[in-house]
């Protein structure tokens, strides 16, 4: 016999776990994002003559579990530039309502929108830094690509903390690990980007993705591809990796519980 | 399953009320600092000042681009830096090395706006300083070096902590890789541990005396600074940027440097 | 008692739908000394005659620059257009700092407009007591700007505001044609020659009652983009009036290709 008529009708720790109790805090001071919650993995880029591709799967992870699988990754300003997102989503769409919104503003102004790509990178970093200034971070690490004033290929990266830096490729989370090697044998840094083909980009960039799903666990088969060149930008949202071969996943033994 | 349940029913009721509201254990914080690697060093004479940095930008073990600048000129014209009589080093946190940089440009050039002179190194020294301080308990994580000529036209140098203090030297390396140049700075600019053969015995031998050196030296100075430090710290490489002030202008040279 | 009932404040309308306040701030540009401003494909050019107020004083300021790639000139209260040009200074800044890029002129001339226009409708306000002429190049080229204390804003391919300023308008317009493709040296020449139109009979354009400032596209295969903000004041316009004496004397607007002027 329980006696204690408080306790009566109420979930048992032994039966239900321990509850909670944080999420009956009321009062106490203000809390912001400390951590992601849906998220995009890799996204990977790399310039070559005339313009930028960029590329990232269609998967949307809640931690461990593969939530949403056709979730646009590249969003286009202007038709200009693309930003490639990886992290958290639900501020990747933030900050696409943010874009949209300047988008509308410049179009206002009678010579048309007038933000490049290296603008537009200039402005997220600022975005970026003064959210972590405030201890309430855009949870995204972004690659924006496009032009620069000049009409040359521009590519670079911000992070949630408001870093940024640019290169010929570059790739973010996982793809820093496995699509920046296979990118720099590729195209070394010695090869100018005028040597480099469009096909020569996409194909890389394939190839990219390939690895990134054989390897990266919150990775997808289906992918979204962007070439922005002068012309205009040419995205594809619907694409499915081709050509897998997961022969070498026979061979591999010996990890975790795996015992023969 | 029922290590859990052992785990709980060590606790003596076992219900959630029972428990206080204070907020739980985990929550993955937010870290708004990062570091970004490489070294920078600056050198003064007589008649000029140097200031020398990496430009290898990294994450942990990764690099992230090998083209990052940590020298920039202060107060000049946007895209060409012309009119500056000022450049900084910064190295440390990269996003707010670029924020306070983008801070003492604009104060310098909204000093000239409302002076009609360009601002003295001495003045942008103590400027420079403030605006760390300012920022006291959320400092900017970076190690500044600021160079110029003072009202006599011989070379000026400051370097800074983190939250404001400086002071003015003849030399100072900064950085990732400070504590292997900073040695090698001390002989070969300040000579200590140098003396003049057969001026005495023990105690009695004469230390050499520092004076200011040519221009040429120092560059020597610089570029052996930074092939060593490339040798034995894994942050530092890719390029040698130079900034060279002097009466004529501003300088700006790149060497290459190992990439490994 | 009163001359007119509908000027006590910068709200109110007169029966005949005007706002007399606004009117009496127009009527201390004209009273502030000219300034002309034209632009061609490349660059805008903007001179002002400036005055000092006795013998012994400095002359006034009339062209300031506001960031490298854009100026003002001012006609009317000078205090007023320093509160504006601190304005469109931060604003200037702010825009390099946040995309950078140099702020389109139109983005910042309209906001001048704005605020300009708060002041005719806000009670306990004043309008601003200044004119102001914007030349500068953004991404779309060459602009330049008039600015009324009503808040009105128009783009001008050549304008002239200040004392005696028809005279200046009457010369750009009869050689308006010749603007668009004449080069930068012709360009600050036709800006002299409307100044000068306006002097009367005893007065002379001189170094120090002088001002020029050019702004403009820089030649190709030059480092920046843009030919930043020069003002040429002092011994500096010397060669500027020379050139501009000898294009009198022969009749044309001097330049290395001596274009007949009409």
């Amino acid at each position: 016999m329980d006696h204690f008529p408080g306790t009566w009708g109420r979930p048992r720790n032994d039966v239900y776990g321990a509850y909670d109790p944080s999420y009956l805090q009321s009062t106490g001071p203000k809390t912001h994002t400390t951590s992601p919650a849906v998220t995009g993995t890799s996204v990977i880029g790399v310039k070559f003559n005339g313009g930028v591709v960029l590329a990232t799967d269609n998967l949307a992870s809640y931690g461990s579990l593969a939530r949403f699988t056709d979730t646009k990754r590249l969003r286009i300003f202007g038709n200009k530039a693309v930003v490639g997102f990886g992290g958290d989503v639900s501020d990747m769409q933030y900050i696409d309502r943010l874009l949209e919104s300047i988008d509308i503003r410049e179009n206002y102004s009678s010579h048309g929108n007038m933000l490049n790509a290296k603008n537009l990178h200039t402005y997220l970093a600022k975005v970026f830094y003064k959210r972590r200034s405030e201890f309430n971070p855009l949870w995204n690490h972004v690659l924006v690509a496009g032009f620069d004033g000049e009409g040359k290929p521009f590519l670079s990266s911000a992070d949630l903390l408001g870093t940024t830096f640019s290169a010929p490729h570059l790739a973010t989370g996982f793809g820093a690990h496995l699509a920046v090697p296979i990118l720099r044998r590729l195209f070394p840094e010695e090869k100018p980007i005028e040597e480099i083909s469009r096909e020569e980009a996409v194909d890389a960039l394939k190839q990219c993705l390939k690895v990134l799903f054989y390897r990266d666990a919150r990775s997808l088969d289906k992918y979204s591809i962007a070439v922005i060149t002068q012309e205009g930008i040419d995205l594809k949202e619907d694409e499915q990796l081709e050509g897998q071969s997961w022969a070498f996943a026979e061979r591999i033994k010996g990890y975790g519980a795996q015992t023969v | 399953m029922t290590s859990l349940m052992d785990h709980q029913a060590r606790e003596t009721v076992g219900y959630s009320f029972s428990e206080s509201t204070a907020s739980g254990v985990k929550q993955h914080g937010f870290y708004p600092y990062t570091d970004n690697g490489g070294s920078t060093l600056g050198i003064t004479g007589s008649d000029f000042a140097i200031l020398a940095g990496d430009t290898r930008s990294t994450s942990g073990y990764n690099i992230n681009s090998r083209m990052v600048p940590k020298v920039f000129k202060i107060g000049g014209d946007d895209e060409t830096g012309e009119g500056a009589n000022i450049i900084l080093s910064v190295v440390g946190f990269a996003a707010d090395g670029t924020a306070l940089k983008e801070r003492l440009d604009t104060v310098v050039k909204m000093y000239k706006y409302q002076h009609g002179k360009p601002m003295t190194v001495s003045a942008c020294a103590q400027r420079l300083s403030t605006i760390l301080y300012q920022k006291r308990f959320f400092p900017y994580y970076v190690h500044a070096i600021l160079a110029g000529l003072d009202e006599e036209g011989k070379g000026a140098l400051y370097s800074y902590d983190p939250v404001g203090s400086y002071e003015r030297e003849q030399c100072r390396a900064a950085g990732a890789a400070a504590s292997l140049i900073m040695p090698f700075l001390d002989n070969q600019v300040n000579f200590k541990n140098q003396y003049i053969p057969g001026s005495g015995e023990g105690h009695a031998l004469a230390a050499k005396k520092a004076e200011p050196l040519p221009l040429e030296t120092v560059k020597g100075l610089v570029r052996d600074a930074f092939t060593s430090s490339v040798e034995r710290h894994i942050e530092v490489g890719d390029n040698l940027q130079m900034v060279i002030i002097t009466k004529d202008g501003i300088q700006e040279v790149y060497h290459p440097l190992k990439k490994d | 008692m009163f001359r007119n009932n509908y000027d006590n404040d910068a709200v109110t309308f007169s029966p005949q739908g005007r706002i007399f306040q606004v009117e009496y701030a127009q009527e201390a540009v004209k009273q502030g000394s000219v300034v002309v401003g034209l632009v061609n494909k490349t660059h805008a050019v903007l001179v002002g005659l400036k005055r000092n107020a006795e013998e012994l004083s400095s002359y006034q300021k009339k062209i300031i620059e506001i960031d490298s790639h854009m100026a003002i000139a001012i006609a009317g209260l000078a205090s007023d257009a320093r509160v504006l040009s601190n304005f469109m200074k931060q604003q200037s800044l702010g825009s390099k700092m946040t995309y950078g890029r140099p702020i389109p002129l139109e983005r910042i001339v309209t906001q001048i407009g704005d605020r300009a226009q708060t002041n005719t409708q806000h009670y306990g306000k004043r309008p601003y007591g200044v004119g102001l002429l914007v030349a500068g190049v953004d991404e779309a080229g060459p602009h330049l700007f008039e600015f009324q204390p009503s808040g009105l804003i128009h783009e001008m391919v050549a304008c002239a505001i200040g004392a005696r300023s028809q005279m200046a308008r009457t010369y750009l317009e009869r050689n308006l044609d010749k603007f668009a493709d004449c080069s930068r040296d012709q360009l600050i020449n036709h800006g002299l020659r409307a100044l000068k139109e306006t002097l009367s009979q005893d007065k002379e354009l001189t170094v120090d009652n002088t001002s020029v400032g050019v702004i403009g596209l820089a030649p190709e295969g030059s480092k920046g983009r843009i030919e930043s903000f020069k003002l040429y004041e002092g011994q500096e316009t010397v060669p500027l009036l020379e050139a501009l004496e000898r294009s009198e004397a022969s009749g044309t607007v001097e330049d290395e290709s001596m274009e007949v002027d009409s």
